[in-house]
């Protein structure tokens, strides 16, 4: 099968209105034009669904507290009322359900290295399992595409248990606890990411690397160039719209997890803003009308990256599924 | 809420990224003294070392673990066979959860996937066609946390007075009873599948949409000509042409269904019915802290997963074939 990848929405046909056809009875004609009135309205109707709940949670968070409590987003149309007080006071404030800066900032710590670390070692793999002949590279390379499927819930307890009681076998201690606390907790968050980003991250580069020119890579041989070089100077620069794809990916997998950050973030002072959140409304307890524009301060960033970039996110989303 | 508070986060930031890089430099000098005496299995071996034993150290051996630990009580101590497991099927809420998992991995897919293909051929060649697909599409930049918090708020159920949720608001204005929405099982389960439909649909749409500009417009045209009625031309070229990126969607959403965590615990935290295994999981062993009913929830999990790691195994293992 054959899909445009690269092209974020191919569409040649985009402009094309129905036309009357050659031999075509005013009857068919009538029709073909109603069946498109339908389908337009039905297309309107989903692309509004989809949007009508974001859009009031958006109101909500430039609501005042005391309305949000007494009424619907809706009625911001008829008696408008705008504040940034909640966004000041789940930001800034010192009391309960704010200061939420610092969550936020978690996440930032916890996404850079979260990102950086597993798609530098993926792609230091994939290009082994795709350029480097060696004894067992087919296995591995299965073995790696299986692992992403098994679902992260099958290593949580294990995982923290490692961090916190270390690795032992029967007496033998292999490696001791790791004794995180306070803000260095965020290292388990970042191997956790890196492990769990991995087999994704290696699968998609390896199927990006595959596809490199052979003749390309024999010229360096030839030249005399090692394989790190190689890696380094011919490979990097030709799947960096591939390594900016993954990159995405693992951004907002990163940003928008729940999981890891709230299984191995810490304390509520060291956990990352979507897990903090997740709890806020998990209780929906006192508070309740700060979650808007708390949630507006997590949902913001990775929109807005995921709009730009949206081209770069798409291609790994073909690459990724179509070829699996 | 001070500076300090925030600073000592991007300290470890530094620290963590210096920690990285000389990490990658390390490697890169290893992989260099082994090309220089022209081992390409050492060269392999130093690639491939930071991904392989983060995936041995942090997937591999805590899923065995996990296995063992399903056999083992509580807290780990003492092995009890398969009372876990026993449990996972006798027990009303651990049946509960199994029920509800499988309504779930039935749903989810077939109703984001049916709602893409619909929605992909209803905007196809349509004028606005990126302005489509991008308002379906944005959800998948939200968080699921996020996308709970929107849609609890849709929900909303007030005793007394305004009703601030959308839903009940509806209700309200054509002349029905409010209806607490989440409290009321098992149709709350239903409600929570909406709102990762609502994430998987645009995901689903935008691989669909892909597919459909791969299929030739001359076969379509031929069906025309000959006189097929539109749903036909759906059904008979349409369908069949995509068949594999239609199956590709409808995995993938699967396995994120069965893995989905975030939603239930934001929503109604597994209460009034609507807990599912990769919740229940996290529930048993960290909140209730039974490590081997957790275990056993992961294993579950897991067993669910295997046939579609064997039918992507086989299907690359084929594909690869082709393309030799």
């Amino acid at each position: 099968m054959t899909v445009p990848i690269g092209t974020d929405i191919p569409d040649p046909a985009a402009e094309a209105q129905p036309v009357a056809r050659i031999g075509e009875s005013r009857g068919e004609r009538l029709r073909r034009v109603l069946s498109s009135r339908v389908a337009s309205i039905a297309a309107l109707v989903i692309a509004v669904l989809w949007t009508i709940p974001t859009a009031g949670l958006f109101i909500s968070s430039f609501r005042p507290e005391d309305d949000i409590r007494d009424s619907g987003w809706w009625t911001m149309f008829t008696n408008p009322t705008f504040t940034l007080d909640t966004y000041n006071y789940v930001l800034y404030s010192d009391s309960q359900g704010g200061g939420l800066i610092r969550n936020l900032i978690n996440t930032v710590v916890i996404t850079i290295p979260g990102v950086v670390v597993p798609v530098a070692f993926a792609a230091m793999a994939a290009y082994a399992l795709s350029w480097i002949d060696f004894k067992g590279r087919n296995f591995l390379y299965i073995a790696i595409f299986a692992l992403q499927v098994v679902p992260l819930q099958m290593a949580l307890i294990p995982l923290l248990s490692f961090f916190s009681q270390g690795l032992h076998v029967g007496s033998v201690t292999i490696m001791p606890a790791w004794e995180l606390d306070g803000v260095n907790t965020i290292v388990q968050v970042w191997i956790a990411h890196s492990i769990f980003g991995l087999p994704l991250a290696i699968f998609l580069l390896h199927n990006f690397m595959r596809e490199l020119p052979g003749d390309v890579m024999e010229a360096a041989r030839i030249d005399g160039a090692s394989h790190s070089q190689i890696f380094r100077k011919v490979v990097l620069p030709l799947v960096t719209p591939a390594l900016a794809s993954i990159a995405i990916f693992q951004f907002l997998w990163v940003w928008n997890d729940f999981l890891v950050g709230r299984t191995f973030g810490g304390g509520e002072a060291t956990r990352p803003l979507t897990a903090v959140l997740g709890d806020m409304a998990g209780t929906w307890g006192f508070g309740w009308t700060r979650l808007p524009a708390a949630a507006f301060v997590a949902i913001v960033v990775p929109l807005v990256v995921f709009l730009l970039l949206q081209r770069y996110f798409v291609r790994g989303l073909l690459a990724g599924s179509v070829k699996g | 809420m001070n500076i300090s508070d925030l600073t000592d986060r991007f300290g470890l930031l530094a620290v963590g990224l210096v920690a990285f890089v000389a990490i990658l430099l390390a490697l890169y000098g290893l992989a260099e003294l082994a090309s220089r005496r022209d081992r390409s299995r050492a060269v392999a071996a130093v690639f491939l070392a930071p991904a392989v034993v983060f995936l041995l150290v942090g997937l591999v051996y805590p899923a065995v673990r996990t296995f063992v630990m399903s056999f083992f009580s509580g807290d780990g101590t003492e092995f009890v066979g398969l009372e876990n497991y026993s449990w996972a099927v006798t027990n009303p809420d651990a049946l509960q959860v199994l029920v509800n998992t499988a309504m779930w991995i039935i749903i989810v897919p077939l109703l984001s996937t049916a709602v893409g293909l619909v929605y992909a051929v209803l905007i196809d060649g349509r004028r606005g066609e990126r302005t489509y697909k991008a308002l379906v599409f944005l959800p998948m930049g939200i968080s699921f946390v996020g996308a709970s918090i929107i849609w609890k708020f849709v929900y909303q159920y007030t005793g007394s007075g305004d009703q601030i949720g959308l839903l009940n608001q509806l209700l309200v204005w054509i002349g029905a009873q409010p209806v607490n929405w989440l409290n009321e099982s098992p149709w709350n389960n239903f409600l929570l599948m909406v709102v990762l439909i609502w994430i998987e649909v645009g995901f689903a749409t935008v691989v669909l949409s892909a597919a459909l500009k791969g299929v030739p417009t001359e076969i379509v045209e031929a069906a025309r000509i000959d006189g097929a009625s539109p749903s036909e031309i759906f059904w008979n070229v349409t369908v069949p042409s995509i068949r594999s990126a239609i199956v590709v969607v409808a995995v993938t959403v699967f396995i994120a269904t069965l893995k989905l965590f975030d939603i239930v615990r934001a929503m109604t935290g597994g209460h009034h019915g609507t807990d599912v295994l990769a919740h229940n999981m996290w529930d048993q062993a960290f909140r209730l802290g039974n490590d081997g009913r957790g275990a056993t929830m992961a294993v579950l999990l897991f067993a669910l997963v295997i046939p579609v790691v064997i039918y992507q195994v086989r299907n690359m293992r084929r594909q690869e074939l082709e393309a030799r």
